[in-house]
């Protein structure tokens, strides 16, 4: 019974947190709350696509070709007779899968290598850093571009490919953080009562550098999102019969967009419009989060004087 | 200091060897067969497949091809021409050296590229500035708001975007031609200066929230106080005290970004039609064609390898906290 009654009492607690949590949301950071649920309204239409969607995804219209929007396709028709919206609800799901699962891939591998180069540095930081150096060196779209026409197109190689690329350029911010936390003094301090290197990393690094890599995992969503769009424009990305928002204005819809706009608007407007909710909704999580970037103004929490 | 920059110049020559290493090994990789495809083309076809490779250069082992490329092994005449002598190649299909088509195609993306920084920093910095040190107040909303709407708007959509809709309201469409800066600079300017901003858009975004949030951790430390408190003014405080260790991780930001607003010449050039170095690499990537591949790539990390060292350096500069030993 004791058992029963703690364990609810966590949960009031844990639950009543995030509550309170969404009431500063929504009353401190009105744009952060339009962002979340923008932000959430993704996630929803990406799981229930099959729902919302009026028409299958591949479904050709013959009778009605390039159609513009009507009460029958609120959206209009592509070149081959496909409803827009429902090709643009679906493409949701792909930005949905494609942004999660590259990202936590990505904050994963710059972790990993920032913080062991960071720490350890010496030999290793220098030997590590040539090869994320190489990796640098290509421009980002060049590389991406090149390593998929090698292993073929597709959701699973624009992920990984990605995920990676990403991930070894981020740990350099990782890295850069962790050097400048090595000169602190507390730093000194733990190594002088001879901590072991495992708990200085777990224990006095890894909290430390969570605020960078708070901020690169939201700046970094949005960014994948695009760039797997981009991709798919460019026609590196996801093949075709699946609809990505990217290649939705790509191939026909180049040809026909200025007889048929509303093919290229759509797709575009919607990508735009997820990247920037998620944008803000992780600007207002972050403001709220971190103590050190609340409130205040430029005199040291006064407001400059005006003469 | 001196010892620090010495040494990270010489880091950059088994950096580059490595990258060509990387390039070539990994363009080579590349499926489907240029030879299969050179023999179905006018004029090849029916000829001999052994003879064909050799004409290619492709008659020998990879290594050897690696060597003869960068110009350390022996040629097939035995003379020796090759990256480090300057010669990218010839390009399979147009039969062209690949540094002439590489002459032709860089100065309109480095010019894209540099149009696109001078246009974002002016534009991020002193927004980013003004948003942080007036916090929480209408200005700082629009300029964060502006932030990330430059962040958010795909490149390739908004390029699409100024294209389509001026050509259905006004009738107006962009250039076809490139217009050279040496016959006519104003017309060459205007040509780029809607690329040169849609490229330069998401840079603006990112710097500008740097900016801020850097601004912000560094106006609330100890040493910005004691300027407070000695009475400076706050043009001074801004800028001869916070803005200096304020802008190392923009720096950092901008190192970062410039490969990734470099590739994204590739989507501008696609979408404006400039005969630059994306458009070369994407009919060369169709067409399996190595010797651009490659060449382009090279040309693309040597630069990127030069902007990366002097980023590297600016830190330096920027920082002296941070120790070079």
């Amino acid at each position: 019974m004791a058992d029963s009654s703690s364990g609810r009492v966590a949960e009031t607690k844990r639950h009543s947190r995030l509550v309170d949590f969404l009431i500063r949301l929504v009353r401190e950071k009105p744009l952060g709350t339009v962002g979340g649920i923008i932000t959430l309204l993704l996630l929803l239409t990406g799981i229930f696509a099959d729902f919302l969607a009026p028409y299958a995804v591949n479904d050709c219209h013959m009778e009605s070709l390039l159609a513009p929007p009507s009460a029958r396709f609120l959206l209009g028709t592509d070149t081959v007779g496909r409803d827009i919206l429902s090709r643009v609800i679906f493409g949701a799901r792909v930005s949905v899968i494609v942004g999660l699962t590259a990202t936590t891939l990505a904050t994963i591998v710059s972790l990993i290598i920032g913080i062991v180069c960071g720490y350890i540095g010496g030999k290793l930081d220098l030997i590590v850093q040539r090869f994320v150096d190489a990796v640098m060196s290509f421009p980002s779209l060049v590389f991406l571009i090149v390593v998929i026409a090698i292993i073929g197109p597709g959701i699973w190689q624009v992920i990984v490919v990605l995920g990676l690329r990403t991930g070894i350029i981020g740990s350099r911010i990782i890295r850069g953080a962790v050097i400048s936390l090595k000169e602190n003094e507390y730093m000194v301090a733990a190594e002088a009562i001879g901590c072991p290197t495992w708990r200085i990393l777990v224990r006095h690094i890894l909290p430390n550098v969570m605020a960078p890599t708070i901020i690169l995992f939201s700046i970094r969503v949005p960014n994948v999102i695009l760039t797997e769009a981009a991709l798919s424009f460019l026609g590196f990305g996801i093949p075709p019969p699946t609809p990505s928002w990217g290649g939705m204005l790509s191939g026909m819809a180049r040809i026909h967009m200025l007889r048929a706009p509303w093919m290229v608007i759509w797709p575009g407007l919607a990508l735009g419009s997820v990247v920037y909710g998620i944008n803000m909704f992780g600007d207002a999580v972050r403001d709220l989060l971190d103590p050190k970037l609340r409130g205040g103004a430029g005199r040291y929490g006064m407001r400059a004087k005006k003469e | 200091m001196r010892a620090y920059i010495i040494r990270r110049l010489l880091l950059v020559i088994p950096l580059l060897l490595l990258i060509s290493a990387m390039v070539f090994f990994l363009v080579r990789v590349l499926p489907g067969d240029i030879i299969d495809v050179k023999l179905t083309q006018a004029g090849w076809a029916g000829l001999d497949r052994a003879m064909v490779e050799k004409a290619l250069g492709m008659d020998v082992s990879i290594f050897l091809q690696y060597g003869r490329w960068m110009g350390i092994a022996p040629g097939a005449d035995g003379s020796f021409s090759g990256v480090l002598q300057g010669d990218l190649g010839v390009s399979w299909w147009k039969m062209v050296p690949v540094i002439k088509m590489v002459a032709d195609a860089w100065p309109i993306t480095l010019q894209l590229g540099i149009m696109g920084l001078i246009i974002s920093q002016l534009i991020a910095l002193p927004i980013g500035i003004y948003s942080a040190i007036r916090q929480d107040t209408w200005g700082d909303y629009i300029g964060r708001s502006f932030a990330i709407l430059c962040i958010s708007i795909p490149a390739f959509w908004l390029g699409t975007m100024v294209i389509v809709f001026p050509s259905i309201w006004w009738g107006h469409m962009p250039p076809i031609m490139l217009i050279p800066f040496t016959e006519d600079p104003i017309g060459n300017l205007q040509m780029f200066i809607l690329p040169a901003s849609v490229l330069g858009m998401a840079l603006t975004g990112s710097t500008m929230r740097m900016t801020r949030t850097m601004m912000l951790e560094v106006l609330r430390q100890d040493y910005i106080r004691t300027a407070w408190a000695k009475g400076l003014k706050e043009r001074v405080v801004i800028i001869s005290h916070a803005l200096k260790n304020a802008l190392i991780p923009v720096v950092t930001l901008i190192g970062i970004h410039l490969p990734i607003m470099i590739g994204g010449t590739v989507i501008i050039e696609q979408i404006f039609m400039l005969p630059g170095m994306g458009r070369l690499i994407i009919s060369a990537t169709a067409n399996r064609d190595y010797p651009i591949i490659t060449g382009v790539i090279v040309v693309f990390a040597v630069v990127l390898v030069l902007i990366n060292l002097i980023v590297d350096l600016t830190y330096a500069y920027l920082d002296p906290r941070v120790h070079y030993k």
